[in-house]
């Protein structure tokens, strides 16, 4: 039982992750691969502020995701400069200097040795202290998150992040200042990310760069391209397969070294898979 | 409704002129035709005026206001709405999408926000039946056939509350009933004044629909007037024959 409900809080926060990314490049058609860094930023701030800072845990949370959008502001005004390849290239450097600070900034972020003793926060006298209502607090934010993104995408701002996708002059010609809409739906979804970082510091109790790289960026890219670029619930299919994909490679008992290396290879096969078979995921609303 | 006036334009693409010194008036309540050989800058012009390519040199007066330099997404400020010769529709979403996105608001927060969809959607109906693709509204703009889509581009255009209407080769590649269905949409806005611009190879098209001529020849003016005094011309028939 409490497998199923570590797996199922592990989905929850991947499932987020996964939403938040396909806002930006299932519907606005930005590939970015910078998300796992504004996972980091959601983690680190709200694991920093909890023990440093002895404040509230959704109090840091709240000044995690804040903090994602400033910086995701900063970092999307650059991007707006790149289109295309340009633009991965680009989230790729962010994501590598983000992560390049989580591990030489030692004094602050401990390094590479990361945060440990981070502690479950309560709320209104309920303790999310164990894990069934960790989970419970994983899933309202899961669908807190969907809610969230379901209605930006119906609200005309969502319509045009789609024109912008498909031809962002021929939008712009229309009298829509692009950049603008590129720049809130960036810090929109980086915000959604943090706060699956900071669920995730909450979940595992220490965090450290690892888990903040490049391959976490490409295991929710893999999410959305499986489960479907443009539509809200075809991220959390993907994420779905994803994660059971995972578990599975650790289920047959395979040595944890193997098992990540052997992870990796799947999400690489599933994406090339995915863009010879069928390019927008299965039931997704748009192709690369 | 005022006139468009183009004073001495210039834009170079590295050692290409593709216009040189450009400078005439477009009339509202007129349809100009833009002709000249390929090459001859008339996109370019459009790009232009539209704000798509930057002006090198030169100025555009608009209801007297002088303009050095536009941003694309400054046009509709001015009054500006244009097609494209390469048709450029929201190719993977509806073909109702694709007109509702010119309506609402352009504001980001005010776009997040907009309650006005119903008369939108009424607005949005209107233009989908006139040009024959509301049966075909739920389709994705790409499913449409060649001829759909440039009526589409056009629909997208009337969505706008335009003065001044740019089309650039609106009518090559359209069936017969759709040929008769955009001059009526073409003569419609010039009875309503608005300032229309239509670039077109097909002569008998510009004969029949254009109240004044343009000629363009290596981004320059070649010749300007009435259709049939300058479709008679001599070097005006040189430049599209004789090479
Ligand atoms: N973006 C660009 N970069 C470089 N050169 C360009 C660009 N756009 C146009 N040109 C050049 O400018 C000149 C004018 O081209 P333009 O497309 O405006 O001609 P046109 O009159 O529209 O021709 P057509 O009748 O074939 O559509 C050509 O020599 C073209 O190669
Ligand atoms: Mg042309």
């Amino acid at each position: 039982m409490s497998y199923l409900i570590n797996l199922a809080s592990i989905f929850a926060i991947y499932a987020i992750l996964a939403i938040s990314m396909n806002s930006i490049t299932g519907y606005t058609g930005l590939v970015t691969l910078a998300h796992a860094a504004f996972y980091g930023i959601g983690a680190y701030t709200t694991a920093l502020l909890l023990i440093h800072g002895g404040v509230n845990f959704f109090v840091a949370m709240l000044a995690g995701i804040f903090l994602a959008g400033v910086v995701a502001l900063l970092i999307g005004s650059v991007m707006s400069k790149f289109r295309g390849d340009y633009y991965i290239l680009g989230s790729i450097g962010f994501l590598y200097i983000i992560n390049s600070i989580m591990k030489n900034w030692d004094s602050v972020t401990g390094g590479p040795l990361g945060v440990a003793g981070i502690t479950r926060p309560a709320l209104f006298g309920v303790s999310f202290a164990e894990n069934l209502p960790f989970l419970l607090l994983c899933l309202t934010l899961l669908i807190l998150v969907y809610w969230l993104a379901k209605w930006i995408v119906s609200t005309p701002f969502g319509r045009v992040l789609k024109a912008i996708r498909e031809d962002e002059e021929a939008i712009a010609v229309f009298g829509y200042r692009t950049k603008h809409f590129k720049l809130l739906i960036f810090m929109i979804g980086c915000g959604m990310a943090a706060l699956a970082g900071g669920l995730f510091a909450g979940y595992i109790r220490y965090i450290d760069p690892s888990t903040f790289t490049i391959v976490d960026s490409v295991f929710m890219l893999a999410c959305i391209i499986v489960g479907g670029l443009a539509n809200v619930r075809g991220a959390i299919l993907g994420t779905a397969i994803l994660v059971m994909i995972i578990e599975f490679s650790r289920l047959i008992g395979l040595p944890a070294d193997v098992a990540a290396q052997l992870r990796e290879v799947i999400y690489g096969v599933l994406l090339i898979v995915m863009m010879f078979w069928r390019p927008q995921g299965l039931i997704g609303e748009y192709k690369l | 409704m005022s006139a468009l006036e183009i004073k001495n334009l210039h834009k170079n693409f590295g050692g290409v002129r593709a216009v040189d010194g450009l400078s005439f008036v477009l009339t509202p309540g007129k349809i100009t035709g833009i002709i000249g050989p390929n090459g001859s800058g008339k996109s370019t012009l459009t790009n232009v005026l539209s704000g798509m390519a930057a002006i090198d040199s030169g100025v555009l007066i608009i209801g007297g206001e002088q303009i050095t330099g536009l941003k694309s997404y400054e046009a509709i400020e001015f009054g500006i709405t244009r097609t494209f010769q390469e048709v450029r529709l929201f190719e993977q979403i509806t073909v109702l999408d694709n007109i509702l996105v010119v309506l609402t608001e352009r504001g980001v927060f005010k776009s997040l926000r907009s309650a006005r969809g119903k008369m939108h959607e009424v607005r949005a109906q209107e233009i989908l039946e006139r040009i024959g693709l509301w049966d075909k509204r739920h389709q994705l703009a790409r499913q449409l056939s060649y001829g759909q889509r440039k009526l589409l581009e056009i629909g997208r255009t009337l969505a706008i509350e335009a003065d001044i209407y740019l089309f650039d080769e609106p009518f090559a590649g359209l069936a017969a009933s759709m040929v008769k269905m955009l001059s009526e949409i073409l003569i419609d806005l010039r009875a309503k004044g608005k300032v229309v611009v239509l670039i077109e190879h097909n002569m008998e098209l510009i004969r029949s629909l254009a109240d004044h001529i343009v000629v363009m020849d290596n981004g320059q003016l070649l010749a300007e007037g009435a259709p049939a005094s300058v479709l008679s011309q001599h070097n005006v028939i040189q430049a599209y024959l004789g090479k």
